[in-house]
């Protein structure tokens, strides 16, 4: 209900009036806060006269004065919902989202279609305005939508259990580590490849720095972690061995070689999986992973400039009692009526406190909820069409590129939707930056993460990108690729 | 109205054949992928195969069995479930947003950027401070990260004796579990029998091995710490750090500012303050503010403004680094951001007082009958106790809360803070009018009033009684 312009009407009369929307230029407030505040003058009049106080500014007498603020906060004035939507348009106009250029970007978020379900159902307000599901009875429909989630993801895993959701793909690599030095408490080294998400090697080199544990970092110079590179590496003293598959280059990794390496030490096996490949590729339990950790955005999240995402983690049996987060569990209510409830909460924070093997409390059960209607949408047929269309689509774009636009293909490895080529350039980024004009986000730059890979970018390629898109890329870099070679700005 | 099927598992829904989501034909030659065959699966992930009629009615159907504060009212302590504006869900949703990948360069993001470097701004006025990082993913992030700053701080000073973080006895979980996640030892401190930190505890266990004191102001009690000053000066004194939990800012925006009364270190809920949906469960997002001289170990990267162009600051030598991928938990942020720019200056400070406001009036309503201790006047929140109603009827406040689900109302927090024996915190935040404050107010204290036996079983309108958690836990199912 909009409130119109009236004629002024007596002070108090004027207060009392509960409006959802203020007029721009209005005298009569200089305050929008009452769009979302009901009580009225002669409410507050009333409440304060339980309380026993005459006014709003004597409940803050606990603050001693000379801690107050005495002026305003310095902040822009006030704005309506119509002047804002039209600031807000200005500003978003000024980027260039995937849809304005063609997106082949990757690197862990990737513009995978969103069938309409996901939104219809997440845009309830009941479970985006719920919180988590501390009474039972009162939010079965998240609890169960999670539940049903923890399952969906032990499908996609091929693993025991999967907690209710972690923030991301970088903190669920960091939560995961800190399970395995739990989990084999008396030693402390900890093996990642570099072909691992170079952020996610940032988050845990973060998360380990003040713990008693040793990061080390195996070279993969041929875009892959060698697994006779690791049986040199990998000692007694290990507790964990972290691969991503497929990996930040696009490439597969050897992950049943890999992982018999780490069961003879027996050390817990990591792996950071893309949740669209199972589709295709074997799932992380199939090959021995003993943990499996994703970045969950690819089901059905937008892309967001990098969040809010979800954090995918998946275990063995044997490690429920390290797993951090919420977890949902069946029960039956006292007249025997199937039914969800948070469970195993003695490994939390709020109950262990300083004891506790994570400090997480909310985490990203909206998008938990997205990723279990995505995968129910897609089913066994949907993902597996979608991994094959985005793994074809790569391929011919490879080709595509290697034999149109005169760059090559830096590893010689196999590779699912993503890979990364070089060229006879260092000048990356600008190649990248000048075809942007042209209608394409090409890529991403590699040297900005690899020191020795200034020449390199990788290109990802979901079920969106047509023929035409991948065509007209191959063309924009050609034509941007020679305009270098000849000098051009 | 909750239907039988209601409860229906996708597995059992599953039926052979159906399916929801159809895809395009491919367009493009196969090119032999030659892919290992070691490397590919024999069959998809044995995923449910539901049709689209009956994906929209499952999830319908359960979404009517949660209580939501577009349908409940939920005073749930310590939370801040105030209500969630509809235009935040249509502006964040604006394809020049939610379709922004994020490792385009800064060039494609200009607009983006602008918002959140004026995010940062924003952050650092309400607060006081001097720094700020947008990058935590919720409050338990934030308090994380800012502990790795304090430990990069005094590492970077050679302080390496510093291993204490100081949290009182009423605090979050969060905090000392935090605390130990990045190294420290937790030493706790007493509360004192007005509910506020114990000074002389605090000073018996105050040393060269402090490192930060960790403190809720307004606490969980919903009591504004007034010696807070003479703390941060005594930890100041003896070289400590002081990080405050912001999960209580809805009680003072613009009236006091953590920088004012002597925190250096801060972290926002947006989800709570600014009014980010919660999500069932997340997301959430945790930035934190900190003093100047904290400012160069903060998480990369940071917006900055060269002349009129901004870029991600990713050179920072000192930084401890980051504590997730990508740039943050945008999404919340851009409604924080949204919120802010709606509500004003003014707008802010009429939130904080109208929160205290109604907090102090649920309290005067049924303080009468109902024993909340320490509970002469609260800021935005207060913990009533049934620990005499418990001893004297048996009534628990696990009773009060469920039987509270049958009047319609989400019930408050119940046992936390641990301070208080049978506690329930309860946060009506400032979006609930006075009618809905009555209407729970008389709840409640008709409840007290009820047989006990009769609300061991509450509550008894809802989709389901009481569920069995300890067989939850003891054989657990956590899949299909």
């Amino acid at each position: 209900m909009i409130a119109h312009r009236q004629a002024p009407k007596k002070k108090d009369e004027q207060n009392s009036v509960r409006r959802m929307t203020v007029l721009v230029n209005d005298h009569w407030e200089n305050s929008l806060a009452d769009a979302y505040i009901l009580n009225t003058s002669s409410d507050r009049k009333a409440m304060l006269d339980a309380i026993g106080v005459s006014s709003v500014d004597e409940l803050f007498a606990p603050i001693p004065s000379s801690l107050r603020l005495n002026r305003s906060l310095n902040l822009p004035a006030a704005q309506s919902e119509l002047e804002l939507s039209q600031h807000l348009e200005a500003l978003a106009a000024k980027n260039v989202p995937a849809g304005k250029a063609v997106c082949f970007l990757g690197g862990g978020a990737y513009d995978h279609f969103i069938p309409s379900v996901v939104d219809a159902i997440a845009g309830r307000s009941e479970y985006y305005t719920a919180y988590t599901p501390y009474q039972a009875e009162a939010s079965q429909g998240s609890l169960q939508a999670f539940f049903e989630y923890q399952s969906l993801i032990c499908q996609l895993t091929g693993l025991d259990m999967a907690n209710a959701s972690l923030y991301e793909g970088g903190s669920g690599v960091a939560e995961a580590v800190i399970m395995a030095l739990n989990a084999t408490s008396k030693k402390h080294q900890v093996l990642i490849a570099e072909s691992v998400h170079p952020e996610y090697r940032q988050v845990l080199a973060t998360y380990l720095a003040n713990l008693k544990a040793e990061l080390v970092t195996i070279p993969t110079p041929n875009g892959y972690l060698d697994p006779n590179a690791l049986r040199r590496t990998i000692t007694d003293q290990t507790a964990c061995v972290v691969v991503q598959h497929p990996n930040f280059f696009g490439c597969l990794e050897e992950t049943e070689s890999l992982a018999s390496v780490v069961r003879d030490k027996q050390a817990v096996f990591i792996v950071s999986f893309d949740p669209i490949s199972t589709g295709v590729l074997k799932r992380p339990g199939d090959y021995g992973a003993d943990i499996a950790v994703a970045e969950g955005q690819c089901l059905g999240t937008q892309l967001g400039f990098g969040g809010p995402y979800l954090g995918i983690l998946a275990c063995r049996k044997q490690f429920v009692r390290q797993m951090p987060g919420r977890l949902v569990g069946e029960t039956v209510d006292r007249n025997g009526k199937r039914c969800w409830v948070l469970t195993l909460q003695a490994r939390e924070q709020h109950i262990r406190r300083e004891k506790a093997l994570s400090n997480i409390c909310t985490n990203q059960g909206l998008f938990a909820l997205r990723a279990a209607v995505y995968l129910a949408a897609l089913g066994p047929q949907g993902l597996r069409e979608t991994a094959e269309l985005c793994m074809k689509k790569a391929h011919y774009a490879a080709d595509t590129l290697c034999k149109r636009s005169h760059v090559s293909m830096r590893f010689k490895r196999p590779f699912f939707k993503e890979f990364t080529v070089c060229v006879q350039s260092n000048e990356v980024p600008r190649l990248l930056d000048g075809v942007v004009s042209s209608g394409f986000h090409a890529g991403l730059s590699m040297g900005r993460w690899y020191p020795w890979l200034q020449d390199s970018f990788s290109v990802a390629v979901t079920e969106k990108r047509t023929k035409q898109e991948i065509d007209g890329l191959a063309s924009a870099l050609q034509a941007r690729l020679m305009h270098m070679e000849k000098g051009g700005a | 109205m909750d239907k039988p099927q209601s409860t229906e598992l996708l597995n059992e829904l599953s039926h052979a054949g159906r399916r929801c989501h159809m895809l395009p034909a491919c367009d493009v030659p196969d090119v032999g992928p030659g892919m290992p065959h070691s490397a590919l699966a024999a069959a998809p992930p044995p995923l449910p195969e539901i049709g689209e009629m009956d994906l929209i009615r499952h999830f319908t159907n359960l979404s009517g069995r949660n209580m939501s504060i577009d349908t409940n009212f939920y005073p749930l302590g310590s939370c801040t479930m105030k209500y969630n504006p509809k235009r935040h869900e249509r502006w964040a949703g604006l394809p020049g947003f939610a379709n922004v990948h994020p490792l385009q360069t800064d060039e494609t993001i200009q607009g983006m950027l602008e918002i959140l470097f004026d995010m940062q701004n924003y952050l650092m006025e309400i607060s006081g401070l001097d720094a700020v990082s947008l990058q935590p993913a919720a409050g338990a992030q934030g308090e994380l990260a800012a502990l790795y700053v304090a430990a990069a701080y005094f590492r970077d000073r050679g302080e390496l004796q510093r291993r204490r973080v100081l949290v009182p006895d009423s605090a979050h979980g969060t905090n000392p579990a935090s605390a130990s996640l990045a190294g420290f030892e937790t030493v706790t401190i007493k509360s004192n029998s007005n509910g506020m930190v114990d000074l002389e505890d605090f000073k018996a266990k105050l040393d060269d091995r402090s490192a930060v004191f960790m403190i809720t102001n307004p606490n969980t009690l919903g009591l504004f710490e007034s010696q807070i000053r003479t703390i941060t000066d005594l930890m100041h004194e003896k070289g400590g750090l002081v990080y405050l939990d912001g999960a209580n800012m809805n009680a003072i925006l613009g009236i006091t500012r953590p920088g004012d009364f002597g925190a250096d270190m801060q972290h926002y809920n947006v989800h709570k303050t600014f009014t980010g949906p919660h999500g069932a469960g997340g997301p959430g997002s945790g930035p934190i503010t900190v003093r100047k001289h904290l400012a160069e170990f903060l998480p990369t990267p940071i917006v900055v403004k060269d002349g009129e162009r901004f870029r991600l600051d990713h050179d920072r030598p000192k930084s401890i680094g980051r504590v997730r991928s990508f740039f943050g938990n945008v999404g919340i942020l851009l409604r924080g951001y949204f919120y802010i720019r709606t509500l004003g200056p003014d707008g802010l400070k009429t939130v904080s007082e109208n929160a205290v406001l109604n907090a102090n009036y649920l309290l005067a309503r049924t303080k009468k009958k109902f024993e909340v201790p320490h509970g002469e006047r609260c800021m935005h929140e207060f913990v009533a106790s049934a620990r005499t109603l418990r001893r004297e009827k048996k009534i628990s406040a696990m009773d009060i809360g469920k039987r509270l689900l049958d009047h319609g109302f989400h019930a408050p927090t119940v046992y936390f803070p641990l301070v208080v024996p049978e506690a329930l915190m309860i946060e009506p935040t400032e979006t609930e009018g006075k009618e809905t404050l009555d209407r729970f107010a008389d709840a409640l204290l008709s409840i007290i009033e009820e047989d006990s036996e009769f609300l061991h079983h509450a509550p008894h309108t809802l989709p389901i009684s009481r569920p069995d958690e300890v067989k939850a836990a003891k054989e657990p199912k956590l899949s299909w």
